[in-house]
């Protein structure tokens, strides 16, 4: 890793119905947020296995965010009511575990919300610049 | 109470109405019994406080073979075993169970007593039989606490360190860890044909723990999968060889689900939606609750 | 023969480590001992009274992970950087007669044509100081495979006698350490306190149950198929839970994978202990040699008591520490796998 300011890489998982397209509308309507973003799109906000989160966090990743329908509108009815039971139990493990809670994130986007999908992003890599580096979840293999 | 459950296992062997027995079998001190199947005489069974292993975890090997299985279970195992039942991995009408009492299983080392009980033992509430054929001894079967609440208290004490600490007890927890993966192979409900740490076709594959990170990876994915499945039966800490608290994550999970969607037994019964196959509309926790625990 | 009072052994250590030795010694934590590197924080838990730690020396010869190269694209061409040989020399202080043998069965493995450069280099550097089993306890069986609990191999033997340590070197490794540090020594000549020592060490290992003898004599190389065939491994592997505990914890075990890791920008290859207990040992691009779990228990056991005798002059890969007997979580054990053999067929 080069030396020099700290630049931190987040990843969303964004579900395809909603959140992608808030993000695609924040896009459109110019609304900026942090370039340390990497989307990645899924089918459902309930397709994001632990095993995504912790993956990102291997390899490299300072921050996980997901983002899904609101409940009540998922494309498939009840994913995000998984989700939101999932989610919840995995990050409140890796708060047990001590790994910082600042570096998760959950939130519901819908496809209207581009200007929430922004401040959201805007907050949430502030969140983690403050951090700084992720070094309790990280794997010195892929970082070298 | 041996005697009896070995006449009754003899008999049904003998008059057909099983195929196997499965039981513990003396070894060659008294303190390692081993979980084994009897076919024709049952002379070398025996059941004792050291008989630690969870037998409902070998009625999996048995589904798909010919007639009936006698299994003797220890009332925490029959939870076990209901879990297997709901998740469709063993049936019923395979088995003949014969709930059997426990006065708690002793802790060896070296073959040798240490006077302690497992710690599951220590905070035990399953004293009941959830399922079975036929009671042999069951009143043996002691109360340690009424207070359902005291296997959390460890959990509370982690949970009053600050994040640092937490994540320095864990550190040092996980870095014993040899990936033998004993925890993953006793678990019951733990059953995967093929498990994602084994599955070369993903690079999430790990027959050693190379970095930190793998062993955070691998304990962290091990209970999470369990998670609303685990029935506390304990045999993740008990085979641990490097002596890791590993009940202290799974014990994590299950007092989240409490305290978040309500209180739910794994294996209490056969019928009730697991809590992470279930959903709440209007009354689930964000997961923003996390972050405002402070 | 020397001697060094067990309070001093910190400050022995100390010297050792200021001088760039690794020191590897025995230390509680909790529940467990295991050899651990030695620092000033875990000097007040030093356990040479405990016999067997956890995880054998094996660890510091033949390290669970070892990192073999790095690869890298540069300019279309793949650049690969081998990772260095062990050059800092270490001490693993209080091995037990059994361990110093698994040692040996390991040297004779790594060390033989075609020579294993990572294995060899390490084991250069290293000096083992053994200690003979004052207490051998239950699970012990070295005595079946002509193991000396009482005179201890290695670099340098050690008997630990009333709080002090008798030392003695057997080597020219073992004495280059004994002179680096003999001013922390004080000559000795109590040659029958150790006599005393090893016969009563003697008295207690013919007293355990296992020492009446095992019927090693069964598993000769001559007899391969008749034991490979046996019908006896069904029943014996039934109990088998398939995880890799007795694999991890021998001291003479000692098959490893190659495999590579892809950390995004490079290629690392590495090595890591394997289990012939775990479905993908040996798996190739066919599929897999063993398909069920009673081949993959029968190749554990053909290879300690049979394939590595005929390979070795007759000698077993098992040095009898009783380390599987004591954690294997469904109570199999070697030592039943031997004992279920005594009557023939």
């Amino acid at each position: 890793m080069s030396v020099g300011e700290f630049k931190p890489l987040v990843v969303a998982f964004c579900c395809n119905w909603c959140s992608y397209a808030g993000a695609d509308l924040a896009g459109t309507s110019r609304l900026q947020y942090p370039a340390e973003v990497k989307i990645i799109k899924v089918p459902c906000s309930c397709r994001v296995n632990p095993l995504f989160v912790l993956r990102a966090f291997q390899k490299g990743a300072d921050g996980v965010i997901i983002c899904g329908c609101h409940p009540g509108d998922c494309h498939y009815s009840t994913g995000n009511y998984y989700t939101r039971r999932r989610i919840t139990l995995l990050y409140s493990m890796l708060d047990y575990l001590g790994i910082e809670k600042g570096r998760t994130h959950l939130e519901w986007v819908s496809a209207a919300e581009g200007v929430k999908f922004a401040t959201v992003m805007n907050k949430f890599v502030e969140q983690v610049y403050e951090l700084g580096e992720n070094r309790r979840l990280e794997d010195w293999r892929c970082k070298s | 109470m041996q005697e009896l459950m070995k006449a009754k296992a003899q008999e049904m062997l003998s008059n057909g109405s099983v195929t196997r027995v499965l039981a513990w079998k003396k070894g060659d001190f008294e303190t390692n019994p081993e979980p084994a199947f009897f076919t024709k005489h049952v002379d070398d069974m025996v059941y004792n406080q050291y008989c630690a292993t969870n037998l409902s975890n070998f009625m999996v090997g048995v589904e798909k073979e010919e007639g009936k299985t006698l299994v003797f279970l220890k009332p925490c195992d029959t939870f076990s075993f209901n879990q297997l039942l709901k998740e469709n991995r063993i049936s019923r009408d395979k088995a003949y169970i014969i709930g059997v009492g426990c006065e708690g299983v002793k802790v060896i080392d070296e073959m040798q007593e240490t006077g302690a009980l497992l710690e599951k033992c220590n905070v035990c509430t399953k004293i009941k039989h959830m399922v079975y054929d036929e009671l042999i001894g069951e009143d043996v079967t002691r109360r340690v606490t009424d207070d359902p609440l005291t296997r959390f208290k460890d959990i509370e004490a982690i949970e009053k360190m600050d994040a640092g600490e937490r994540f320095a007890f864990w550190q040092g927890e996980f870095s014993k860890c040899i990936r033998c993966n004993a925890c993953r192979n006793a678990c019951p409900p733990c059953g995967c044909k093929k498990c994602v740490f084994d599955n070369d076709n993903y690079d999430t594959a790990q027959k050693a723990n190379v970095t930190t990170f793998e062993e955070q990876m691998f304990h962290i994915i091990r209970a999470y999968h369990v998670a609303g499945r685990c029935t506390d039966c304990g045999e993740c800490t008990r085979v641990c060889p490097q002596d890791i608290p590993l009940h202290l994550l799974n014990r994590k999970f299950i007092k989240d689900i409490n305290a978040l969607y309500g209180e739910f037994q794994a294996g209490a019964d056969i019928e009730t939606l697991g809590p992470l196959t279930d959903f709440n509309i209007d009354q689930d926790a964000e997961p923003s609750i996390v972050y405002d625990r402070g | 023969m020397y001697k060094i009072d067990k309070d001093n052994l910190p400050e022995l250590f100390k010297f050792l480590t200021k001088n760039g030795t690794d020191v590897f010694a025995p230390v509680r934590k909790g529940n467990q001992v295991n050899f651990e590197s030695f620092t000033d924080e875990v000097a007040s838990t030093l356990d040479l009274d405990t016999l067997k730690t956890v995880r054998s020396p094996k660890d510091f010869v033949l390290p669970q992970v070892e990192h073999l190269f790095d690869a890298t694209i540069e300019n279309k061409q793949i650049k690969l950087e081998t990772s260095p040989l062990a050059d800092k020399p270490y001490v693993i202080f209080g091995v037990r007669p059994c361990d110093v043998k698994g040692i040996e069965v390991l040297d004779n493995v790594y060390l033989k044509d075609p020579v294993d450069k990572f294995y060899q280099a390490r084991r250069a550097q290293g000096v083992i100081i053994s200690l003979a089993c004052t207490n051998p306890q239950q699970t012990c069986f070295c005595k079946s495979f002509n193991i000396d609990a009482a005179n201890p191999q290695g670099d340098i033997a050690i008997w630990l006698i009333n709080d002090s340590l008798n030392w003695k070197s057997l080597t020219d490794k073992g004495a280059n350490l004994t002179t680096q540090v003999k001013h922390l020594l004080q000559e000795s000549s109590d040659i029958d306190e150790v006599e005393a020592c090893q016969k009563d060490i003697q008295l207690k290992i013919d007293a355990l149950p296992y020492s009446r003898g095992l019927p090693l004599d069964k598993f000769t190389p001559d007899k391969l198929l008749e034991i490979f065939n046996d019908a006896r491994w069904d029943e014996l592997s039934k109990a088998c839970i398939a995880c890799g505990t007795c694999t991890f914890i021998c001291p003479t075990c000692q098959c490893y994978d190659v495999k590579d890791y892809d950390a995004g920008k490079k290629v690392k290859r590495y090595r890591c202990w394997d289990s012939c207990m775990y479905s993908d040992f040996t798996l190739m691009a066919h599929g897999n040699s063993r398909n069920t779990q009673k081949e993959r228990f029968r190749q554990r056991y053909m290879h300690k008591l049979v394939y590595h005798p005929d390979k070795h002059h007759g000698e077993f890969s098992c040095v009898g520490c009783g380390r599987c007997v004591n954690k294997c979580p469904s109570s199999l054990n070697i030592v039943k796998v031997i004992k279920s053999f005594e009557v023939d067929n």
